[in-house]
């Protein structure tokens, strides 16, 4: 498979209210194969959010360079194309939508893409029934769940028929419920189109759906790797000031206690059968 | 001394198509100096009712009454009675609005009137409950604080009220891990030192567990459970009804123990279970 | 409370008027309007009242909803009466100390106040039975022509469905910060104007820094999704003249040209 994202050597510098340069993204270095699904995870702060506006062409690197697709951000005459091909989805559901009828929303991408109208309402219809909102074609946005929400921005994304998704911490301002809702659309989604997911969180149990997590710390890509690579490492987490799934924890705090454990316990489920074989 | 309702109602747009009653035939007393949480998912009515412990909404139905006083009596008594319970209302940041923090914190403690210098002192207090440096922070725009700072802020502009009552609407809501953790850290250190009666609402059972002297547990507008929070999870078809699950801990440790592990499932923290699974395993060797 | 508040007045519905092209409602609308002025006789006065309880009917609007709509104007047609009344030289029939009623007062007064009332009856039928989509939609595809003249027809079009569909929002938003601050003691109803209007400030400054924070994110996340103005944008829902619209348009102009046939025959009947 080929590489969807190859970030080099990327930084990205904005001045501070005291007119100091910061450096929100210090020599990235990352690459993510098309169809997969990455997370990313660090706290406010670490760069994550910055990051996801490179994938898009929202902001610009000041060095080294961002490829999507092969098409570098810097171009501007590649601008379109990458906004296409990358749909986002931001953080507050309310401030992403912009029509007052939900199907009108979605259209909104298609729309700027200039496409026919028959072929609008045919990816309208499409997207909404694959995040599971055709009901909801002809509601106001307003009367939505924040999780319905921010699957109305996942249907706009689809609409355009991106192929990859950028969620910017989707889930932050949502409710339990609305979270699952969120998480289970973008499983599924992927699961079903292959589509590469590149998913930023500070929730870990959505973090572990990923195929891979990247861990970030002021402006840094810190460690990347599986989900039981990233969550064994239970003292890094916690110095980050991230959470660690409680599993992973209590088996740390175990083998302190010299208990012999496996490394790679992650899960309740793992632990259950770790110490009652 | 406690705030108490009594078979307390709250229709919304009554007489309209879009009529919803959000809480029915309440009946609660939270006595002073408990820390209550009320659990919740969305649309569970736990908003609604924590809104009319200050007098914000009045109840379609039925009475709200704080230390024997009733809130939504004509007389100053009632005033009183509303001012005695603080409320932090969700993403309370939104809410600043002066140009230095200090002025933000003093709105509230200017507006009951105080002289300067008890003015003065409160905003000291309350910064220090919630961890600013007076002499750091004071005079700064709370619009260039970071999201977990300027929540701080917000909070602090309410404990400046000194209530006997504090209420917080999902506090953590938005914050990464490290803001959760210190933003209730606060609120357990300003209940054990103050003696304030705290009540906090939450969708995150996991939050609470471990602060909370009571749980409630609302679900369709209604009461479901009410306890101590062992009480609360003993009862866990109830509580997935309402749609809240147990405590990640707790879940642990049931799974263990329907394994075959000998061990205690009601216990909350993690150094509880680390100890309990300890002395299991030690005397599952022995045998 | 202040989300209580029903925005516009859209009445959903699925009659001919409701299905009639936006446009096509405006410009009629506009046509009867103009054709008002035409009409100075009791017979075309008849007609016009025949034409508006005629489209009324097949709006399947209830009437008790549009006499709503005239309520908070009745002072206004009660003055346009007693104007024309008491001021309209001609044949005395009534004297009242200084004040006289005339015959062609009375007249005045009746046809003056009838105008108004169809003026006011038609407009509130179009915002009854169009939504306030479509007729952004309809105001943005009429000012097209005069794109060319350096209208932003698009433009104005965009800022009115932000417009609308941040109405409810930014109304929760209000309600929310009002209560956030009366638990502080903020006291929005006492006091003066000028003391009021003081105290607005902690809920109008939170107001405008969550607005302009809206409006930035909705910048970002618009442009995310490829949006740079209305240049070669299309529309999921083009407008459409249909049979009926056209049917309407004829009907029109057979109304219009009855009444400049009686304007010119039947004199002042």
């Amino acid at each position: 498979m080929g590489e969807f994202i190859k970030i080099e050597n990327l930084c990205h510098a904005y001045a501070s209210s005291q007119d100091e340069q910061v450096l929100a993204l210090d020599h990235i270095d990352l690459t993510i194969t098309a169809g997969e699904f990455v997370a990313v995870i660090g706290t406010n702060g670490s760069g994550k959010s910055t990051l996801a506006k490179h994938l898009n062409a929202l902001l610009l690197p000041t060095s080294g360079d961002c490829l999507i697709n092969g098409l570098s951000t810097t171009q501007p005459e590649n601008l379109w194309k990458i906004r296409q091909l990358v749909g986002m989805v931001f953080q507050n559901p309310d401030n992403q939508i912009v029509a007052t009828v939900v199907e009108e929303d979605v259209a909104f991408g298609p729309e700027n893409l200039g496409l026919p109208p028959a072929q609008i309402v045919e990816r309208v219809e499409t997207a909404l029934e694959l995040v599971g909102m055709s009901d909801y074609r002809l509601h106001g946005p307003h009367l939505l769940s924040g999780g319905q929400k921010q699957r109305v921005a996942i249907a706009g994304a689809l609409a355009m028929q991106s192929q990859c998704l950028v969620l910017d911490e989707p889930t932050a301002m949502l409710d339990p419920l609305g979270r699952q809702e969120v998480l289970q659309t973008v499983k599924e989604l992927h699961a079903s189109s292959g589509m590469t997911v590149v998913y930023i969180t500070h929730f870990m149990e959505e973090a572990a759906a990923a195929d891979r997590i990247v861990v970030m710390g002021a402006g840094k890509v810190l460690y990347s790797g599986s989900p039981v690579e990233v969550f064994s490492q239970v003292a890094l987490l916690k110095e980050l000031g991230l959470d660690v799934p409680l599993a992973a924890e209590i088996a740390k705090r175990l083998r302190e206690n010299g208990i012999d454990l496996p490394e790679n316990i992650i899960t309740d489920e793992e632990l259950a059968v770790a110490l009652c074989p | 001394m406690s705030i108490s309702l009594k078979n307390v109602t709250y229709t919304y747009m009554p007489k309209t198509p879009f009529e919803k009653t959000a809480i029915d035939t309440i009946n609660l007393e939270i006595q002073r100096g408990e820390f209550v949480a009320i659990i919740g998912h969305t649309g569970s009515g736990k908003s609604t009712l924590v809104q009319h412990l200050n007098g914000i909404l009045k109840p379609t139905q039925g009475t709200v009454t704080v230390d024997g006083v009733d809130l939504h009596d004509k007389k100053a008594a009632a005033k009183a009675a509303r001012s005695k319970v603080g409320m932090v209302f969700q993403y309370p940041e939104h809410q600043l609005f002066e140009e230095t923090i200090y002025a933000d914190i003093a709105f509230g403690p200017k507006n009951l009137g105080l002289t300067e210098d008890e003015i003065d002192q409160r905003v000291k207090r309350a910064m220090n409950f919630v961890g600013l440096d007076f002499d750091q922070y004071a005079q700064r725009s709370p619009f260039q604080l970071s999201g977990g700072q300027m929540r701080r802020v917000a909070i602090a502009g309410v404990i400046a009220l000194e209530p006997e009552y504090l209420i917080l609407d999902e506090p953590s809501a938005g914050l990464d891990p490290r803001g959760r953790d210190e933003i209730f850290q606060e609120i357990v250190q300003l209940y054990q030192s103050s003696g304030i009666t705290v009540i906090l609402v939450s969708h995150n059972m996991e939050d609470v567990a471990k602060m909370a002297t009571r749980l409630i547990v609302m679900n369709g507008g209604k009461v479901s459970l009410d306890g101590s929070p062992l009480e609360v999870f003993r009862e866990p078809e109830k509580l997935k009804t309402a749609g809240v699950d147990v405590p990640p801990v707790t879940a642990l440790l049931r799974l263990l123990k329907l394994r075959g592990l000998p061990i205690d499932d009601s216990l909350l923290t993690i150094d509880e279970a680390v100890a309990t699974i300890t002395t299991a395993l030690g005397e599952r060797k022995e045998c | 409370m202040l989300t209580d508040i029903t925005l516009g007045q859209y009445f959903p519905g699925k009659s001919l008027i409701h299905q009639l092209d936006p446009r096509a409602k405006i410009i009629c609308v506009f046509l009867f309007i103009a054709s008002i002025f035409i009409g100075e006789s009791y017979a075309s006065y008849a007609l016009m009242a025949g034409f508006v309880a005629l489209v009324l009917a097949l709006s399947s609007i209830p009437p008790a909803m549009i006499a709503k709509s005239l309520k908070p104007l009745w002072i206004i047609i009660l003055l346009t009466v007693g104007i024309h009344v008491f001021t309209t030289p001609g044949r005395v029939v009534y004297e009242f100390g200084f004040l006289s009623v005339t015959e062609e007062g009375l007249r005045q007064g009746f046809l003056m106040s009838t105008r108004l009332v169809l003026l006011i009856v038609v407009s509130s039928l179009l915002t009854y039975t169009t939504s306030p989509i479509a007729l952004t939609d309809a105001i943005e595809r009429l000012l097209k022509p005069f794109e060319k003249v350096g209208l932003p027809a698009h433009e104005l079009a965009m800022m009115m469905t932000i417009a609308l569909r941040f109405i409810p929002t930014l109304l929760e938003e209000t309600d929310r910060i009002m209560k956030a601050q009366m638990a502080r003691g903020a006291d929005f109803a006492s006091g003066n104007i000028l003391r009021r209007a003081q105290s607005m400030i902690p809920l109008l400054v939170p107001l405008f820094i969550s607005a302009f924070r809206r409006a930035d994110e909705l910048a970002i996340a618009m442009e995310a999704r490829c949006y740079r103005g209305g240049e070669n944008r299309t529309r999921m829902k083009e407008l459409q003249h249909t049979g009926r619209d056209w049917a309407a348009y004829g009907f029109m102009l057979v109304f219009i040209l009855i009444l400049v046939y009686l304007k010119f025959t039947a004199g002042k009947l």
